[in-house]
C-alpha cells in the first residue's frame, strides 16, 4: 500500500511543468469601500494543478473573476501568455483559452444536456449565418464534427443518459459534471474552476477528482481551482495559495502549506490585523 | 440647413426672451403633468418591482369614471370619491386576479400582464362610458394671469399653476410616507425580493393592494388635470407612453427623479417644437423624449436618480 | 399509442439532429403541406384565399421576427410595427426607383436594409436590459412612423399622401401585385416564401447562432463567459428579426392591403404581433403560426358571434370588447402556460404517446 505521499512525488516526477502560463501581479479590487483583494501575487504554470484556498470571504471567487475578465481590478496587472493584460472582457478571456465554472451552477437551465455542453462549442463554430440558413452543406458538417466532440465529452464524464433532459431537471452533482463538461468542450488552456466538489458525498467527490485530474492528465490542460476539502486539496494539487481578508497568506507545495502557522490561524480564527 | 439647426433656433430664442421663457415655462407646467403620470409607475415599481404599463389606461379608466358619474348628475365631490374607491377596487382585483399567480416570475412575465390589463381597461371602460370626447371642466379657468402679465410681460397660464401645485402637494405625501413609515419599509423589500419579503412575513397581497391603490388615485389626480386639458378621450391612454422617457432620465425607483425628469422632458419637448419643429417639418414631439431617454440609456442607464445596478455571479 | 417513437432509432448524429425526427411528425407536416397546396386552393372562396390566409402568412412572418428577437434572444421588442413599416417603404422606393427589379429582389433588399435599421435601433441592447430596451424599440417604432409620415422623399413626394405599390410581375404574365393579381397567385407566393423562410429560421435556430441567442436568453453573464460576444449575439438577433419583419411588412403593403401607408405599422400593430407570440408560445417557431391563427381568426369570431347568438352589437362596441377579451388572454395564457399553445400542443403529444394508457 503506497503511503499518499509517496503516490504524489511519483505523479509529480511523472508530470513536466511547463513555462509560466499565467502570473498575477499585485492585483487589487475593491468594491466601493470594501476591498475583496489586497496586492495579490502567484503564478500558474502550464499543466499545473493549482488550488486557492482560504476562509469564506477571503476573496477567492472574486480572484477567479478577475482573472476571466469578469471583473476588473483597480491596480496590477495579469500576464496570460506573455501578454500583459490590464482589463479584458470575459468574452475575450474565453476565446483566449480561460474557461471556468460557478459556485453557483451558471448553466442554461432551459436547455439540454447536450445543448448546454454544445454552447461551449460556440467559440470554435464559424460558420455564417447563410450557411446556418440552409443547414445542408458546410453547417452540417460542422454541426456533425462538433457534436461528435462534445460527445466524447459526455462519454469521458459519464452523462451520457441526460443527454436530453433540461438540466433544470437533474440533480446538483449532476449539473456540476455538465457545466464541467460545457467547459471542457471549449478546449480551454486555463480550467478555473469555484467549487467543483461544493455539495457532493464521497463517491461523487472521488468521480470529480478522477475526472480533474484525467482533464490534466490526458488534455494537459492547466487547472486553478478553490476548494473548501482540505483532503482534496492536498491530494491533488501540485502548488497552493492561500488567501484571507484578501490578502495572501501563503503559497506553495500542499505540505509546505499546511505547516505555515499563519494558515493554521487562519482557519482556527486567532484574530490577526 | 446646418444653420437651420445650429444658429437660427438661438437667434430666436434670443430676439424674443420674454416668449423664450413663456414656452419654456409651459413646457415645465406640462412637464409636471407627465411626472404626475410618471409617479404612479414609480410608485408601482418602486413597491413591488412590476413596471406598470397599463398606468396610462388607469388615468384614462380613473378620468372616464369621474367624467362619467358627473355628466349623470352626481355631485361632483361624491363622484371624486366614488371614483377613487373605483380605482381601489381595481387595484384589489388587480391584485387578486393578476398579480397573485405570478408571484415570483420575471419581472418581463409582468410587464407583459400589464399590457394586458391596459387593453383590459381600454376596452372595458370604453365599453361602459363610450368612446366620444368629453370635455371636463372643474373650474379652474385655463387662462393666463392678466395681472401678472401685464406687469411683467409674460403670460402664464391659472390652470397649468394650479396642476403644479396639486402635484407638489401629492409628492410630498407620498416621499414622507415612503420614507418614514413601517410601511414604507415593507414596499421596499417587496420591490426588492418578493419571497424573500414573503418570507419575513409581509403580506404581499396586502402591500400590492395598497400600492396599486394609491398608484390608482395618482393617475385619478392625473387623469382629471389632464383630461382638464385635453378633454377626457382615448388619446389619455398615450400619454403613458410619454412617462417612459420621464422615467428613464429620473430613474425608476426615483419619486424627485420623476419630477426632475418630467419637468425636463416637458420642457425639453416644448423648446424642441416650437424652434427646432420647423427645421425637422413638424411634429417631433412625437419622438424627441424617446431619443433623449435613448442617449440617457446609452450613458447613465439608472438615470439622474436611480440605483445603480450591480451584477454578481 | 399513436404517437410512440418505439422502433424509430437514430443511428447517425446526423438523422438525430433532424428537423422532425418522429415519423409521425414528418407524415403530419407533410399532411399540412399537401393541405395547403393541393386542398385548400380548390376549396376555399376568395375571402378566405385573400384575406384570412394571406393574413395569416404575413402576421406568420412577423411573429416568427419577433419570436427570435423576443422569444429566442430574449430581447424585448415593441417596435415591431416600425420595422414593418421600414420593409414596406423601403420596397416601395425600391420598386418605384427600379422598375424592372424582380419582387423577389424587392423584397431581399427590402429585408437587408430593414436588418441594418434593426441592428441601429438594437445598439443600445448592449447596455440595457428588460423593458428599458422596450423604451429603445418603442423609439424605433414613433421615430420610424414619424419619418416615413413627415418626409416626402419616402411617398415620392406624392400629394395625396397615400401611395400604392406598382404593379409587379412574378412569372410571365402572372402579376403579383396591383389590380390585375390574383388571389391565387399571392396565396401561392406567399405560402411559398413562408415555408421557405420559416425554413431557414429554424435552421438557424438549431445551429450556433441560434444556441447563442438562447444563451443569452437563459443567462447572459453566462453566455459572456463562456466566449459568447454579447455584440454579436443581440445584433445578430436583432437583425435577422428586423429582417423577417420587413419582408412581413413589405408584403402587408404591397400583397395584402395595396397600398403604403404607416398607419397599418402603429403601436397597435406591434403589440398584436406580441400577443401572438405570448399566446402561441414564445421560442417557438410553431408558436409564431399558431399565435398569428389564433389572433386572425379571433376578431372575426368576435364579429360574427353576436349575429349568430341573435345580438346585434354597434362596430365599436365589438372593438372594445375585443380589446377586452385580448387582455384576459394575455393574463389568462402568462398565468396558466407562459410557454403558449405550443407548450399546451406539445403537452397533448406527450398525452399521445401513452393514450390510451394514463401514465
Amino acid at each position: 500500500m503506497l503511503h499518499n505521499q509517496d503516490k504524489k512525488k511519483i505523479i509529480c516526477m511523472g508530470k513536466k511543468l511547463g513555462e509560466v502560463l499565467l502570473s498575477v501581479d499585485h492585483i487589487s479590487l475593491a468594491f466601493g469601500g470594501v476591498k475583496a483583494l489586497t496586492d495579490i501575487c502567484f503564478s500558474i504554470r502550464e499543466k499545473e494543478v493549482f488550488a486557492i484556498i482560504g476562509p469564506n470571504g477571503a476573496g477567492k471567487t472574486s480572484m477567479l473573476n478577475v482573472i476571466n475578465g469578469f471583473y476588473h481590478p483597480q491596480e496590477g496587472e495579469i500576464t496570460y501568455k506573455g501578454v500583459h493584460r490590464k482589463q479584458m472582457r470575459s468574452h475575450v478571456a474565453a476565446v483566449q483559452g480561460i474557461a471556468r465554472t460557478f459556485q453557483n451552477v451558471a448553466l442554461f437551465k432551459g436547455m439540454s444536456t447536450l445543448d448546454n455542453i454544445m454552447t461551449g462549442r460556440i467559440i470554435h463554430m464559424k460558420r455564417n449565418l447563410f450557411w446556418q440558413a440552409c443547414y445542408l452543406g458546410p453547417a452540417r458538417k460542422e454541426e456533425m464534427e462538433n457534436r461528435e466532440f462534445v460527445e466524447k465529452i459526455i462519454d469521458f464524464l459519464e452523462i451520457q443518459a441526460t443527454r436530453r433532459t433540461p438540466v433544470g431537471r437533474l440533480p446538483y452533482g449532476l449539473q456540476k459534471r455538465v457545466e464541467l463538461g460545457r467547459a471542457l468542450a471549449m478546449e480551454p488552456d486555463l480550467l478555473l474552476l469555484d467549487e467543483p466538489m461544493a455539495g457532493m458525498n464521497i463517491e461523487e467527490k472521488q468521480d470529480m477528482c478522477r475526472f480533474v485530474l484525467d482533464v490534466n492528465d490526458q488534455f494537459g490542460t492547466t487547472i486553478a481551482l478553490i476548494e473548501h476539502d482540505m483532503g482534496v486539496v492536498m491530494d491533488i494539487s501540485d502548488k497552493v495559495v492561500v488567501l484571507d481578508y484578501g490578502k495572501k497568506l501563503a503559497e506553495g507545495t500542499p505540505d509546505e502549506v499546511r505547516g505555515n502557522q499563519a494558515v493554521i490561524d487562519a482557519y482556527l480564527g486567532v484574530p490577526h490585523n | 440647413m446646418m444653420q437651420a439647426f445650429l444658429v437660427d433656433p438661438f437667434v430666436v430664442m434670443y430676439d424674443a426672451p420674454i416668449f423664450f421663457v413663456e414656452v419654456f415655462v409651459s413646457g415645465l407646467l406640462s412637464g409636471v403633468m407627465y411626472a404626475l403620470v410618471a409617479l404612479g409607475f414609480v410608485l408601482i415599481f418602486k413597491a413591488s418591482g412590476v413596471f406598470n404599463f397599463a398606468q396610462g389606461a388607469m388615468v384614462l379608466f380613473a378620468a372616464l369614471t369621474f367624467v362619467g358619474l358627473w355628466e349623470l348628475g352626481v355631485n361632483p365631490w361624491l363622484a371624486l370619491i366614488l371614483s377613487a374607491l373605483t380605482m381601489i377596487g381595481v387595484a384589489f382585483s388587480v391584485e387578486r386576479i393578476v398579480l397573485r399567480p405570478l408571484v415570483n416570475q420575471d419581472p418581463i412575465i409582468f410587464f407583459m400582464a400589464t399590457i394586458g390589463i391596459t387593453y383590459f381597461l381600454d376596452g372595458f371602460g370604453q365599453t361602459i362610458w363610450g368612446s366620444e370626447v368629453r370635455p371636463l371642466d372643474i373650474g379652474i379657468p385655463n387662462e393666463p394671469f392678466m395681472d401678472f402679465a401685464d406687469w411683467s410681460g409674460l403670460y402664464i397660464n391659472k390652470f397649468d399653476v394650479f396642476a403644479a401645485v396639486v402635484c407638489s402637494v401629492l409628492v410630498a405625501v407620498l416621499a414622507g410616507f415612503f420614507t418614514k413609515t413601517k410601511i414604507g419599509r415593507a414596499l421596499r423589500a417587496v420591490a426588492d425580493d418578493h419571497q424573500a419579503a414573503l418570507s419575513v412575513g409581509i403580506p404581499l397581497k396586502t402591500i400590492w393592494t395598497i400600492v396599486w391603490s394609491v398608484a390608482g388615485i395618482v393617475g385619478l389626480a392625473a387623469g382629471i388635470l389632464w383630461g382638464s386639458k385635453l378633454g377626457v378621450q382615448f388619446t389619455l391612454a398615450l400619454i403613458a407612453f410619454k412617462a417612459l422617457p420621464v422615467l428613464i432620465l429620473g430613474g425608476f425607483t426615483s419619486i424627485p427623479g420623476a419630477i426632475i425628469g418630467g419637468l425636463i422632458i416637458g420642457s425639453g419637448e416644448k423648446i424642441a417644437e416650437v424652434y427646432w419643429g420647423d427645421a425637422f417639418g413638424g411634429a417631433i414631439e412625437d419622438w424627441f423624449a424617446y431619443v433623449v431617454a435613448l442617449i440617457f440609456l446609452l450613458f447613465r442607464p439608472q438615470g439622474l436618480f436611480g440605483e445603480k445596478i450591480i451584477e454578481r455571479v | 399509442m399513436i404517437y410512440r417513437e418505439a422502433g424509430q432509432f437514430k443511428t447517425s448524429y446526423n438523422s438525430d439532429q433532424a428537423l422532425l425526427p418522429i415519423a409521425q411528425d414528418r407524415f403530419f407536416v407533410i399532411g399540412l403541406l399537401v393541405v395547403a397546396y393541393v386542398v385548400i386552393p380548390f376549396v376555399a372562396n376568395d375571402y378566405w384565399l385573400n384575406s384570412i390566409f394571406l393574413q395569416f402568412f404575413i402576421f406568420s412572418l412577423a411573429a416568427i421576427g419577433l419570436n427570435i428577437l423576443t422569444g429566442y434572444a430574449g430581447q424585448l421588442s415593441l417596435g415591431t410595427g416600425g420595422f414593418m413599416a421600414c420593409g414596406a417603404f423601403s420596397a416601395y422606393k425600391l420598386a418605384t426607383s427600379f422598375p424592372d427589379m424582380h419582387i423577389i429582389i424587392v423584397l431581399f433588399i427590402a429585408g437587408l436594409i430593414t436588418a441594418l435599421v434593426g441592428m441601429l435601433f438594437g445598439i443600445p441592447s448592449l447596455r440595457i436590459k428588460g423593458f428599458y430596451l422596450a423604451v429603445s424599440t418603442l423609439a424605433a417604432q414613433f421615430f420610424l412612423l414619424w419619418l416615413f409620415n413627415r418626409v416626402p422623399w419616402f411617398t415620392n413626394y406624392s400629394s395625396s399622401g397615400v401611395i400604392s405599390p406598382p404593379p409587379i410581375k412574378l412569372i410571365g404574365d402572372y402579376y403579383i401585385t396591383g389590380t390585375q393579381a390574383t388571389n391565387l397567385t399571392q396565396y401561392f407566393f406567399t405560402l411559398t416564401l413562408v415555408v421557405v423562410m420559416s425554413l431557414g429560421a429554424r435552421n438557424i435556430i438549431r445551429g450556433h447562432i441560434g444556441r447563442s441567442w438562447m444563451a443569452m436568453r437563459d443567462m447572459d453573464i453566462a453566455a459572456e463567459i463562456i466566449g459568447i460576444s454579447p455584440l454579436k449575439a443581440k445584433l445578430s438577433a436583432f437583425a435577422v428579426s428586423s429582417f423577417y419583419c420587413g419582408i412581413a411588412g413589405a408584403l402587408w403593403a404591397f400583397l395584402y392591403t395595396g397600398t403604403v401607408e404607416p398607419l397599418a405599422f402603429e403601436i397597435n400593430q406591434s403589440f398584436k404581433i406580441l400577443f401572438m407570440i405570448i399566446i402561441g408560445g414564445l421560442g417557438s417557431i410553431l408558436g409564431s403560426f399558431i399565435g398569428a391563427a389564433f389572433i386572425v381568426v379571433l376578431p372575426i369570431f368576435l364579429n360574427s358571434a353576436p349575429a349568430m347568438l341573435g345580438l346585434q352589437l354597434p362596430g365599436a362596441l365589438v372593438t372594445h370588447i375585443e380589446f377586452m377579451v385580448f387582455g384576459v388572454l394575455i393574463v389568462f395564457f402568462l398565468i396558466v402556460e407562459p410557454h403558449g399553445l405550443a407548450r399546451l400542443w406539445g403537452i397533448a403529444k406527450e398525452k399521445l404517446r401513452l393514450w390510451p394508457f394514463p401514465y
